[in-house]
């Protein structure tokens, strides 16, 4: 909700940078770069998964979730343009993940799951 | 699809004060911001369905549990098929906006093939599941891990039809550089959905149900 | 792609406004024109707002005549107009059908005609998407009804259909059944609408109109908006698992099998506590451009008026566990939701404030529309405040499944909602018809209504706190209820004849109207741009589309400040209307296509309760309709600006993906 409020303030400028960047998207060759990190993190991911390599101990899920959320963002923010976009894009899609994570994670937390 | 070409066409203005019809208010296609919007959305539904399976992982009432039977390699492989479509998906959107249509065609080929690849993959998992034991009745968590994986296949499986359906358009010759926004479009859905898998993946598959 | 639709809106050369015909799959393409055949056909947001309408107070007497019953069987001790299992029923599909089939598509209604008067746009931003919605809402509207004839009587659950209550087990008929996919289509048509709105207020906004320059009533409809994007995917979520509980044997709901009854109530309130900021929301924005009106004066404090709707917008996704205080959830989780529900009352607050503000000194004229949102502010407010007491959980759980509950809520829907929308009938009533509701009838309506209402759900306050539990289907004699039970059915009674007389009113006036003078493009003097137009408003909306200098665009064309600084009228209404003579101004064509989409959705219902190979029927019906919309132009190319078709049939060439919505 308080996207859209504060989409009027910046407005103006969301449609002037639309149209700066709209011709800057990036390179095939930069798509492939980043395909190629996003390959790496999986294998990364996946080797987690053969735990007799190396024991991850605590820091499993958490280096699991972070590395997640670094190929959630650079699917989101290159492949779906948003750094080149305008902003009011993100905001859409931002106000609805961010409204999903909170009632899940509360959901989830009344539930006792954490424990 | 996008105002670009429309602009073009008409140059008349109907406002007293030049204002041009076909410009949003934004400058923004509404198209586009549409499909945003909708992904919005989109956030809260699969969310619902992955809160429900996380709640029942492990209600397996005596039955063969869902984590029990995962196949991490080889859901790895399909994961992996289904994030480098992404990279086709977008390399199909910069071929077209270029005009080179012939790349383009490849490149959306390529993508429907990966996505096509992942939905077997599915298919295969599903079936190999129930050999096993954990059939979508058998207990809560199998349950809501068929229901949440089976709503994501759905959803590649709409993209693929969108895609065979730009593809034909394209052999046709009526998807061309000026209606490039189209396949973009396609593409939010299409990586959208690759971004849930992302979030499966290791939420679903990788951290260990304890 | 069918989302991708534009509406080149532009006055173009010559009369365009009838197009040549053109055979196009099975269907001619439809041309605008004045028959029934163009109401199947029209996506133009004005008569889409107008079906929208008058199915929603169809459904209104449907649930009104489910509620006398459920007031008839109240009335006496022992009562037997009903027998239990029916009372169930009757009660369920009241809740259902008032909420999802009369106040959402009435606040529908005002959303499709005015949010693009009020911005300056001459339609939607995808006015087929517009028609789609309409008809999936209707046929998602009949499926559920149909329940009655075919699926052996109407849910029996109550409107939030706890599990494991809604079981097979429990609810052996196929009442819920339709219940969880009659939603399910209820919710594709709200989720469609709520895209295309939010696109259009963002992206169709006349010059000059900025976001802060809004009417009062189009900031609520867009916060609605939002609201309904985000809640229905949850409930969406639950009724698919329902669904499949019932229909497929999944174990969602099933306690012997380990699953959780309570996640159905969480996923239900994550959806329902947004959905009473939904139905409340739109009456609020009527009442805030009435008030004004009526007051002769700017809406007082129009920045709070809007950041407390976006903050109530806000904070409603934090209090839904409000409704759960006695499911056991602990004591931690009670005290968090049970702060944040006294929260929200601030922003409630403010509001009413503002409105008593925007009053205090003005130039009062108290016609019905005025009576209607005055009632609506001091109604909402009584019952804006027994809500307050059920956020303290002590008191609440006094409070859960009694009388007390059923009157806090009628206080808020029916005083809030209810009210607020009949101002807006009584206000717009000659923008959208040509002329005047009957004022002499408006007050007999007003009144009866407002005493009727009281009367009702008033005693139910005192029937709660006494102890009589919601949901039962009679009561034994000696509990003191007797007497306010009579009361209430009385009251409802009244509410009924307070429904006729507005029926009457809607007859006599059109037979009226022409021995009256017509109401002119202003006839209350207000401040927002559908009142710069003629009524009723034509096709094209606007002959030229207004530029826009500041908020209440419309009173500042007409009014402004002497060198005394005293306000003085400077333009008549005729000198500054618009005389919608305009021709030649391209609309969007018709399209049979989105009435094709619609009705394949009841039949994948109907299948997946009674026989698989039906479901797969409308399936290939809705998505043949899909493809063929998809390869319709949007524009008839025979249209005198045939250019758009190569772009346009380019464009389109798949499916839409709002389909894959279950």
């Amino acid at each position: 909700m308080s996207d859209t409020a504060t989409s009027e303030h910046s407005e103006p400028d969301t449609a002037a940078e639309h149209h700066d960047t709209e011709h800057a998207h990036p390179s095939d060759w930069a798509y492939v770069k980043i395909a190629v990190v996003l390959a790496v993190i999986t294998a990364l991911e996946v080797f987690t998964y053969f735990e007799s390599v190396v024991d991850w101990g605590v820091a499993l899920v958490p280096s699991l979730i972070f590395m997640m959320i670094v190929k959630f963002y650079l699917v989101a923010t290159w492949f779906m343009h948003l750094r080149f976009d305008s902003k009011l894009f993100g905001r859409m899609f931002t106000a609805g993940l961010t409204l999903a994570v909170g009632v899940y994670l509360v959901t989830l937390t009344v539930f006792e799951f954490w424990v | 699809m996008s105002a670009e070409p429309l602009v073009a066409d008409h140059a008349h203005d109907v406002s007293d004060h030049g204002h041009d019809p076909h410009a949003t208010t934004t400058g923004l296609s509404h198209t586009k911001l549409a499909m945003w919007v909708f992904l919005g959305s989109e956030c809260l539904l699969f969310g619902g369905l992955i809160s429900t399976y996380l709640l029942y992982k492990t209600r397996g009432n005596g039955r063969t549990l869902p984590t029990d039977v995962f196949d991490i390699p080889f859901t790895s492989v399909s994961s992996f098929v289904l994030l480098m479509s992404s990279l086709t998906m977008v390399l199909a959107l910069s071929a077209v906006s270029r005009g080179e249509d012939e790349a383009g065609r490849t490149w959306l080929l390529a993508t429907a093939l990966l996505g096509g690849i992942f939905v077997g993959g599915q298919v295969y998992e599903f079936t190999s599941f129930v050999r096993e034991g954990v059939a979508f009745t058998t207990n809560p968590a199998s349950s809501a891990f068929f229901t949440l994986t089976g709503f994501h296949g759905v959803h590649v499986s709409l993209g693929i039809v969108m895609l065979m359906s730009l593809f034909v358009a394209s052999v046709k010759g009526k998807l061309t550089q000026r209606n490039a926004e189209t396949v973009e479009i396609v593409g939010l859905y299409w990586h959208f959905v690759d971004i849930v898998w992302i979030f499966i993946f290791t939420v679903i598959y990788l951290i260990p149900a304890d | 792609m069918a989302i991708t639709e534009k509406t080149p809106l532009e006055l173009g050369p010559g009369d365009t406004a009838r197009y040549a015909e053109r055979p196009l799959g099975v269907f001619t393409r439809p041309q605008e024109g004045r028959g029934w055949r163009d109401w199947l056909s029209t996506v133009d947001h004005k008569r889409i707002g107008i079906l929208y309408g008058a199915s929603a107070m169809f459904f209104f007497l449907v649930g009104g005549v489910e509620a006398l019953l459920i007031r008839l069987q109240l009335a006496a001790p022992e009562g037997s107009v009903l027998g239990a299992d029916v009372y169930n029923q009757v009660y369920t599909m009241h809740g259902v059908t008032m909420v999802f089939l009369f106040i959402m598509p009435l606040a529908a209604a005002f959303a499709n005609y005015f949010i693009p008067l009020q911005i300056g746009a001459r339609d939607v931003a995808f006015p087929r998407l517009n028609a789609l919605s309409y008809w999936i809402w209707l046929s998602g509207a009949i499926f559920l009804n149909t329940s009655w004839i075919v699926g052996g009587g109407g849910a029996d659950c109550g409107w939030f259909c706890y599990s494991t209550n809604s079981g097979v087990a429990f609810s052996p008929s196929h009442g819920v059944d339709f219940y969880a996919i009659g939603l399910q289509i209820l919710g594709i048509a709200s989720l469609v609408s709520s895209v295309n709105l939010i696109v259009t207020c963002l992206n169709m906004r006349a010059p000059g109109m900025t976001l802060m320059r809004m009417p009062v009533l189009t900031w609520m409809l867009l916060i609605t908006q939002f609201l309904l994007l985000f809640a229905l995917p949850v409930i969406t979520v639950a009724l698919f698992l329902l669904m499949f509980d019932r229909l497929f044997d999944a174990q969602f709901f099933n306690p012997d099998a380990g699953a959780d009854p309570l996640l159905w109530q969480h996923l239900f309130w994550i959806f329902g506590h947004p959905e009473v900021y939904i139905i409340i929301l739109p009456a609020f924005g009527v009442v805030s451009e009435i008030i004004p009106t009526f007051s002769r004066k700017p809406l007082f404090g129009y920045e709070f008026m809007v950041f407390s709707g976006i903050a109530i917008g806000f904070m409603g996704w934090g209090v839904w566990a409000h409704h759960m205080f006695v499911s056991g959830m602990g004591p931690i989780s009670v005290a968090a939701f049970s702060l944040s529900t006294m929260f929200i009352a601030v922003p409630t607050g403010v509001k009413v404030l503002n409105w008593l503000a925007t009053m205090w000194g003005g130039k009062l004229r108290f016609t019905v529309a005025m009576k209607f949102a005055v009632a609506t502010v001091a109604m909402f407010t009584i019952g804006g405040l027994s809500g307050v007491t059920h956020s303290v959980a002590p008191a609440d759980t006094q409070q859960t499944d009694t009388y007390y509950i059923v009157a806090h809520f009628h206080y808020v829907i029916f005083g809030g909602g209810v009210l607020g929308l009949f101002a807006g009938l009584y206000f717009w009533w000659p923008k959208v018809w040509g002329h005047f509701l009957n004022e002499r009838l408006g007050n007999w309506n007003f009144w009866i209504m407002l005493v009727g209402f009281n009367l009702t759900f008033g005693p139910m306050h005192i029937l709660g706190l006494q102890g009589m539990s919601r949901r039962i289907d009679t009561y034994a004699r000696g509990y003191g209820f007797e007497f306010w039970n009579m009361a209430a059915t009385v009251g409802s009674l009244l509410i009924a004849v307070s429904v006729l007389i507005f029926m009457w009113n809607v007859v006599k006036s059109k037979r009226d109207a022409p021995h009256l003078p017509p109401p002119g493009p202003d006839p209350w003097d207000a401040r927002s741009l559908e009142w710069s137009i003629p009524s009723p408003v034509p096709t094209h909306n606007f002959d030229t589309v207004p530029q826009v200098h500041g908020r209440d665009e419309w009173w500042h064309s007409k009014y402004a400040e002497n060198d005394e600084g005293q306000v003085v009228r400077v333009a008549t209404t005729e000198e500054a209307a618009q005389t919608g003579e305009a021709t030649g101004v391209h609309l969007p064509s018709p399209s049979f296509w989105p009435l094709a989409v619609a009705v394949g959705l009841p039949l994948i219902g109907y299948g997946l309760i009674f026989n698989l190979w039906l479901a797969l029927v409308g399936a290939l019906l809705t998505i043949a309709s899909l493809y063929s919309w998809a390869m319709e132009p949007v524009d008839d190319p025979d249209a005198a600006h045939d250019h758009h078709e190569e772009h346009h049939e380019a464009g389109d060439a798949e499916p839409d993906d709002e389909g894959d919505q279950p």
